[in-house]
Order: structure tokens, then C-alpha cells, then sequence
């Protein structure tokens, strides 16, 4: 997987900057997209591109169970968010709806990548790649249960009695 | 095992389960609202295009159905989505539906105790964070997003990773002027907005003890933004009291055996905790109500899952009896359960001399979508639970977290008040 980083060098990002709580009624999600980290960063939705991944620092996605932060963020594009920590209904959110991958990162990598790089996630090897610095940075191997329903394509896909 | 271990390991029909474990747990609640509700819809969407049924409900007994974060209706939109979450219950036969307009309604969570939807030793999952107020009552209450409540709907279950658990320890009977409120702004400015995480924190002692139901579904309420997957307290006397008034009448009364396990405990003693608040932007960043900065407010909000429970309006009563409101000031009582209790007691009177407007039970302003959301620059004190940019309104808007005593004091002044110079 292969994209370039937008970075926010910060902590808690918080879903009620990824998604306000006045678009909570909105359940189309193409027009959710068009919000996405409007708390934040207005000019997001002008810079993001297919298959970008956004860089945080700890507790990423902290807040509302609001399914919205990660469908808004897909839905413009972003692949994967990777970031020191993630809150836990963002992160099972994001993997049970198959809308991104939450990639928990070290500080090496979180230092080492800047707004703009070039990366490629290998997580068969649990490696991040810096194609523009060339420098290689390891992630956090998914958790087994994590890993499968990933690997199905989201819950519903995920057959737990095969086990 | 500890009480978690023991409820997540009866719902997933295993003698034992210690921490990381992953189960499938048997949900005995689920609870959707006009938010999460129409999320489900848009995930069972998605299934018919996939050719997955979802004619049929697991169990439309163990599903509740809560409108409360876009009533009254805002706008169109929310105007339909609310025709859609009653055209939703109808079609799945769901009948436990609490309608705006309808008599009892209100805050999905504040329902979930005053209605005794949820039950000690229940797996009770809903689809807002907050879903862990009632884990007050004894049961492991979880926040989920739609994709897993549709899940849990279709299914019946749904996986958790065994959490392991901090054990909050409170020594004492709080000081009259300290809520659990602020106990539990202590708490989270000192373990941080991601010190809970992915861990249940359990409450005892003999300051819980004493503490009445209410105040211990504030301390749980609240765990949500220490990052927890659910907040419990092992049920008592008083919560089988407290349901029993409310026509409960079968309780498993699980608790924690007595070598239960603890990954950490923490103590506090309640001789020393103070009037709190937490400071934009962040409910970890707190400081004691006497080192707060001397900012001049524009409104108190009272309101809230976290804050306009019947004790919450009583607090605020106390302090403003008798007395004007220097700023804007609103009391949203949170069902309308605890509205009639608050008018047929005097406390809506207290409030209307007061000068402070009274409102529906709505989520509303807390989640800064409609109904006295803040304008730019506008500083509010709220009994709410969270304070991130935005969060009341304007991006540029700031909110301060306290309990109702310190938001009715800080009414009253105008600034950030300490409730003990006007009790």
C-alpha cells in the first residue's frame, strides 16, 4: 500500500474535529467526506488525494463512537491512519467496517516521516517503507483477532465459527 | 476473576476468561439513537447489496431505541431521520421506542437507568461512547459504532478483547460541596484522556459506598474520556433500591471474587478532593475550581448524560435559590422522568426565578449540533463531558467542565465560582 502523508504532528485528535457534531444527522457519506477535519484543518479536504495516509501522534480518533469519523476520512480517500495510539471505537470502527487501516506506529517512525512523504506499508512484514528519505521504520503487528477480520474484509466477512 | 471477567465470561458461555483473551460475548442489551440508529440503517444498506438478510432482528426484546440528539427535530434532515428510526422500529417490531412528544423520553443513558432498561450482570452494549454510564448498575456497558450494532442486532453477539482492569479506590464520604463530578475530573487529569484506554476502570470503596446510584453513573459516564472500554461499580443495595422502585424485579447481582485480579489500584481520599474543572481543550486538563482563571463567562450550561441528572438539578437548585443568574444560563433536565420530578419538587420554580431558561432533555448543545450552541469566542461552563475544539459549537468557542454546583455557582458570579462562598 502505497501513499503519501498528511501530518498532524499532535495529540487526542479527537472525532469531534475529524467530524463536527452538527453533521451527526448526515448519513450520506460522500457529503460527509466533504467535512472531514473541518474541526481542524479546513483546507484538508482540498489537499487530500486518493490513497493518502494521515499521521498523528497519540490517542487518535479519542471521543464519540460516532462511526462518521472514520467513513468521512475513507471516503476522501485516506487508506490508513498511523499514528503512536489509537482510541478504541475509532480503531475497531475503522477495522470492523473495513473503512481504513489503523496502523500504530514508534516514535522513530512518528519523527521520521514528514507532510508530503512518500511511503509503502508492507504489513505482511509489519514494515513502513520511506520511499522519499529512504528509511525503514517496523509498526505494531495487528492483534490475531484484528489481523482476521482485517484479512476477511470487515465483520460481516469475518466467520468466527471457522476458527 | 474480577466482576468484568465474570459477566464477559457467563455471556461467552466460558468457565473462565482472563485479560487479552478475545471472546464473543451474548449481548443481553443493545441500544441505538436517532444517530447511531440511522448509521445502522445505512450499514444493513450496505448487506442487502452484499445479498446478506437482514429481514429479521436477532431479538427485538433486547433492543431499546432512544431519540435524543436531534430533538426537537433541528432541521429537515434530522426531522427524517427520526421518521426513519420510527419506521425502523415498526418494520423490526421493536417496541421499547422512547418518543420525543411521547411522555417519558430523553439522553439514551439517562433512559438506561430510569427506565431500568439495563440490568446488574447484563452485557449491555449501545451505540454512543457514553454507553458506559450504566455500567454503574453492575453491568459491563460498552460503546460500539454502527457496523457492530448492526452486528450485535443481527447476530446477537459480539467480540471484546478481555480488558484488563484499574481499580479506583475512594476512602470517604465526599465533602458537601464535592460532586462525583469532580472526583472524576481528578481522576481523568490525573491519568489522562487515554489512561483508561482499552481497560475497564472499577470504582470502590467506601466512598462509592456512600455515594447515592446517581453519582456513581457519573464517575461511569466519564470513564469514556479516560478512554475506557466500559466504567463499573459492583452492584449493591442500592442499586437493587434504585431499580426496584423502577419495577425491576429479577437481579443476578455479580461481583468480583474475593482474589479478584486488579493490573492496577489507585486511592484517593475524599477529605481531600476539591470543587474541579477541566479547561479547553482537553477534560484531562484540570485544576482544582480555586486555580481557575479568572475568565468572564458568557453562559452556565446545565444538562447532559453526564450532568442534569435529578441529584445534578438538585446541586444546582441549592445554589440558586433565591438567587439571579449574572449570564445565560440553561437547565436541561436529561429525561423527562427527572423534568417531572424537578417541576412537582419546586426545582423548576428555583430555576425560572433564577432567570435561567428550562429545556426539552436533548443532547443538543453537548454535542454542539443544535439548541444553544456556542458562537465564536464565546466562553460556557457546562456540566457536560467533553471540551475538544468545537465540541459546544464554534471552533473557537471554549468549554469548561465542572459539576453542577460549581456551573450554578459560576451562573450566579459570573466567573469560574467555587460553590463553597455561596453555600
Amino acid at each position: 500500500m502505497r501513499g503519501n502523508i498528511i501530518k498532524y504532528p499532535r495529540d487526542n485528535i479527537d472525532t469531534d474535529v475529524i467530524i463536527p457534531g452538527q453533521y451527526l444527522k448526515v448519513h450520506d457519506y460522500a457529503e460527509l467526506a466533504t467535512h472531514a477535519m473541518e474541526g481542524l484543518d479546513p483546507d484538508f479536504h482540498s489537499k487530500v488525494k486518493e490513497g493518502d495516509f494521515i499521521l498523528s501522534g497519540k490517542n487518535f480518533g479519542c471521543g464519540s463512537s460516532r462511526e462518521h469519523a472514520p467513513i468521512a476520512l475513507s471516503h476522501c480517500g485516506v487508506k490508513a491512519i498511523l499514528a503512536l495510539s489509537f482510541a478504541r471505537i475509532f480503531y475497531r470502527n475503522s477495522v470492523d467496517g473495513a473503512f481504513l487501516l489503523p496502523i500504530e506506529i514508534d516514535q522513530d517512525a512518528y519523527d521520521g516521516i514528514s507532510e508530503g512523504d512518500e511511503i509503502n506499508i508492507d504489513v505482511s512484514k509489519n514494515e513502513i517503507k520511506n520511499i522519499t528519505k529512504n528509511q525503514t521504520y517496523k509498526m505494531k503487528p495487528f492483534s490475531e483477532i484484528i489481523g482476521k477480520i482485517i484479512a476477511a474484509g470487515g465483520l460481516f466477512k469475518y466467520k468466527p465459527d471457522q476458527d | 476473576m474480577n466482576i468484568v471477567e465474570k459477566i464477559l465470561a457467563r455471556g461467552s458461555g466460558k468457565s473462565s476468561v482472563a485479560p487479552d483473551d478475545v471472546v464473543f460475548a451474548d449481548v443481553d442489551k443493545v441500544m441505538m439513537h436517532d444517530v447511531s440508529g440511522p448509521g445502522v440503517l445505512k450499514v444493513f444498506d450496505k448487506l442487502k447489496k452484499q445479498g446478506i438478510s437482514v429481514d429479521k432482528l436477532w431479538d427485538p426484546t433486547k433492543v431499546w431505541v432512544a431519540e435524543d440528539h436531534f430533538v426537537p427535530s433541528a432541521d429537515k434532515m434530522s426531522a427524517e431521520n427520526i421518521v426513519k428510526l420510527s419506521n425502523f422500529t415498526k418494520q423490526y417490531g421493536i417496541e421499547k421506542h422512547f418518543k420525543y412528544g411521547m411522555g417519558q423520553y430523553g439522553i439514551c443513558h439517562t433512559i438506561s437507568h430510569e427506565e431500568a432498561m439495563v440490568m446488574p450482570g447484563d452485557v449491555y452494549v449501545g451505540g454512543d461512547s457514553h454507553t458506559n454510564t450504566t455500567g454503574a448498575l453492575g453491568a459491563f456497558a460498552c460503546g460500539l459504532g454502527h457496523t457492530d450494532i448492526a452486528y450485535v442486532l443481527l447476530h446477537g453477539n459480539i467480540w471484546f478483547k478481555v480488558p484488563e482492569t484499574y481499580y479506583f479506590k475512594l476512602n470517604g464520604k465526599l465533602p458537601d460541596h464535592v460532586m462525583a463530578k469532580d472526583v472524576i475530573l481528578k481522576i481523568i487529569g490525573d491519568i489522562g484522556n487515554d489512561g483508561g484506554a482499552y481497560r475497564t476502570m472499577q470504582f470502590g470503596g467506601s466512598g462509592i459506598d456512600e455515594m447515592s446510584v446517581e453519582s456513581r453513573l457519573t464517575l461511569c459516564n466519564m470513564t469514556t474520556e479516560a478512554g475506557a472500554k466500559n466504567g463499573i461499580v459492583e452492584p449493591d443495595q442500592k442499586v437493587v433500591d434504585y431499580l426496584s422502585k423502577r419495577g425491576a424485579t429479577n437481579f443476578n447481582l455479580v461481583t468480583g471474587d474475593s482474589d479478584a485480579e486488579y493490573s492496577k489500584i489507585f486511592e484517593y481520599e475524599s477529605s481531600e478532593m476539591e470543587p474541579m474543572i477541566s479547561k479547553p481543550f482537553s477534560p484531562d486538563n484540570t485544576c482544582v475550581v480555586g486555580e481557575a482563571p479568572s475568565v468572564e463567562l458568557d453562559k452556565s450550561y446545565i444538562g447532559s448524560c453526564t450532568g442534569a441528572k435529578y441529584e445534578d438539578l438538585e446541586a444546582a437548585a441549592k445554589i440558586l435559590k433565591g438567587r439571579k443568574v449574572k449570564i445565560r444560563t440553561e437547565v436541561l433536565p436529561a429525561a423527562i422522568s427527572i423534568y417531572q420530578r424537578a417541576m412537582e419538587n419546586g426545582l423548576l420554580k428555583i430555576f425560572l426565578d433564577a432567570g435561567v431558561t428550562v429545556g426539552p432533555p436533548t443532547c443538543g448543545a453537548c454535542c454542539g449540533a443544535h439548541m444553544g450552541v456556542l458562537a465564536k469566542d464565546e466562553i460556557c461552563i457546562s456540566t457536560t463531558n467533553r471540551n475538544f475544539p468545537g465540541r459546544m459549537g464554534h471552533v473557537d468557542s471554549q468549554t469548561y467542565l465542572s459539576s453542577p454546583m460549581v456551573a450554578a455557582a459560576s451562573a450566579v458570579t459570573g466567573k469560574i465560582t467555587d460553590p463553597r462562598d455561596l453555600l
